[in-house]
């Protein structure tokens, strides 16, 4: 309840800041529109349904492009862990193109793909799949190496051993690995819709930029909100409970 | 509920005679190779309780890794009933400091993961074997729990009945009571004098312990480090249950510990 009050308190100050800068005249209400005009904008949209299209547009997106970022993250993460071989290999160049901003790969999946889905796909998969490598393979290092001794004493060997050991005990590194993947999904898309304009459905990067073309700075900041809200419930719903709860029954790290 | 417990008793496995003949073992360092195991030879007859006890660094928990065959000497063998161990088996189980239980499995799920490997079970015979391994070490109230919600004491007497179920041959024990407070150690000591004297197992302990070693074993080993090696040993034939405690326990350790400091000084200092 006391949580509550200052989270309350926190984001109505905020709001009170931003409504008293717009109402002191000092900046165009074009480029600093009040809060009420915002709220004005996204009723408006959330009406006539044009914002939830969109947002069904992009999650499915995000989705789709995720999922297949995960079935090839999650696997190879595995793999650059228990070779030095795929680390070398596979391992640096999921280091190098991780730390390619996602937003690079748009010219080159605009060639490849054109204006469609695929250009869009492409560079959510690309965005995620290396951070999910590195962060599962990170956490499959940091196994305790005596579960897999234990093991196999008790006589879980190859095969036995992975499934029975090596996957659950690397189970809360691999979804830090899913979480950071899923951040890393988000932005990608992001990127990608604000570049790519294609035919088959407008999502949220769409409404952002067709914000700034029309100058419709209400739009701008109604669809970035959106996209935050979007990008925190995923965290605090979807990953961080998973996390803490297997963390701590794991009794590995965090709280 | 009737009472499983003879089934089971009955059903207990010989336990196994060891022999350690000539073992060596070196480990590659940055620098040098450096010696952890010197010409190690060792007879261990069935159902025999023996201690190693020596300073960290002896080589001791070396030499349980090469019994259990996780890790292969570069000179010797073990050979256990005769035959050369080539590799782990679950014949001999090992019992870690680290209890090594595994989180994601309720204690009843530990107690079952190495029956699992044993094919000629029933499932139900697993669950029945598991459960009764479980009150052997008095958890059974604590099958659902999962390992975070144990305390260290009642960790180590999992990985115990963990260890147990399987029907082992030999238990190889790394100072599987190092990590606890005093209170619950003595009690474990009880309970493994009980549960050895009932289930009769070829066990092997690891300690620096000299005082858990002189209560507990058939024979006390003493190694001393730079490189590993066995300097002594001492019988031990005192009535069992021993007390950890007791005055007899007590006069023994101390002839065991003049025996490690003197080993100690004699032995060369290793080279940094």
């Amino acid at each position: 309840m006391k949580r509550a009050a200052v989270i309350v308190a926190f984001f109505g100050s905020l709001i009170l800041i931003w409504q008293l800068a717009a109402m002191s005249g000092r900046w165009s209400p074009v480029l600093l529109p009040p809060p009420a005009a915002i709220a004005d904008y996204l009723w408006g949209a959330m009406s006539d349904g044009s914002l939830l299209e969109a947002t069904a547009v992009t999650l499915y997106r995000l989705l789709i492009g995720y999922a297949i970022g995960l079935l090839l993250g999650l696997p190879l993460g595995l793999l650059t862990s228990t070779s030095e071989y795929f680390e070398d290999t596979i391992g640096a160049l999921a280091l190098g193109l991780q730390t390619l901003p996602s937003v690079c790969w748009v010219p080159l999946a605009l060639l490849w793909f054109g204006q469609t889905d695929g250009a869009m796909l492409f560079v959510v998969v690309m965005g995620t799949v290396w951070s999910v490598v590195l962060a599962t393979d990170a956490g499959a290092r940091s196994i305790p190496p005596i579960y897999a001794r234990a093991a196999r004493t008790m006589g879980s060997e190859g095969l036995d051993k992975w499934i029975r050991v090596i996957l659950p005990a690397s189970l809360p590194y691999v979804v830090s690995g899913m979480k950071q993947g899923w951040a890393f999904a988000w932005r990608s898309l992001m990127a990608a819709e604000i570049f790519v304009t294609i035919l088959t459905g407008f999502g949220l990067g769409h409404l952002l930029h067709y914000g700034r073309e029309l100058s419709a700075m209400d739009q701008v900041i109604g669809v970035m909100i959106v996209i935050v809200l979007i990008g925190l419930v995923a965290d605090k719903i979807l990953f961080s409970p998973w996390e803490r709860f297997l963390h701590r029954r794991w009794g590995t790290g965090l709280k | 509920m009737q009472d499983t417990a003879p089934i089971y008793e009955a059903k207990t496995s010989p336990p196994a005679k060891l022999a350690i003949k000539g073992v060596s073992k070196w480990f590659r360092t940055g620098r040098a190779d450096v010696q952890a195991l010197d010409n190690i030879n060792l007879a261990v007859g069935e159902g025999e309780f023996v201690c190693l006890v020596g300073p960290s660094g002896c080589g001791k928990s070396t030499l349980l890794d090469v019994i259990a065959g996780l890790t292969k000497p570069d000179q010797g063998c073990v050979l256990a009933d005769d035959q050369v161990v080539a590799g782990p088996g679950r014949h001999r189980l090992v019992m870690f400091q680290d209890s090594a239980l595994f989180p994601w499995l309720t204690v009843f799920g530990n107690v079952m993961f190495g029956l699992k490997r044993s094919p000629e079970l029933t499932r139900q015979q697993r669950r029945e074997i598991a459960a009764y391994h479980l009150q052997l070490v008095g958890l059974e109230k604590f099958s659902k729990s999962y390992v975070h919600e144990l305390s260290g004491g009642m960790r180590q007497r999992v990985a115990l009945a963990r260890s147990l179920a399987p029907d082992p041959r030999v238990l190889l024990m790394d100072e599987p009571l190092a990590a606890l407070d005093a209170l619950t150690r003595e009690q474990l000591y009880f309970d493994i004098q009980d549960i050895w004297q009932r289930r009769r197992k070829t066990i092997i302990l690891v300690s620096h312990n000299v005082r858990e070693a002189a209560c507990l074993a058939d024979r006390v080993l003493v190694m001393s480090p730079s490189p590993g090696r066995l300097r002594e040993e001492f019988r031990i034939d005192l009535p069992r249950p021993r007390d950890v405690n007791s005055p007899e326990v007590a006069a023994l350790a101390n002839r065991i510990i003049t025996a490690l400091r003197g080993h100690l000084k004699a032995a060369p200092r290793a080279v940094s």
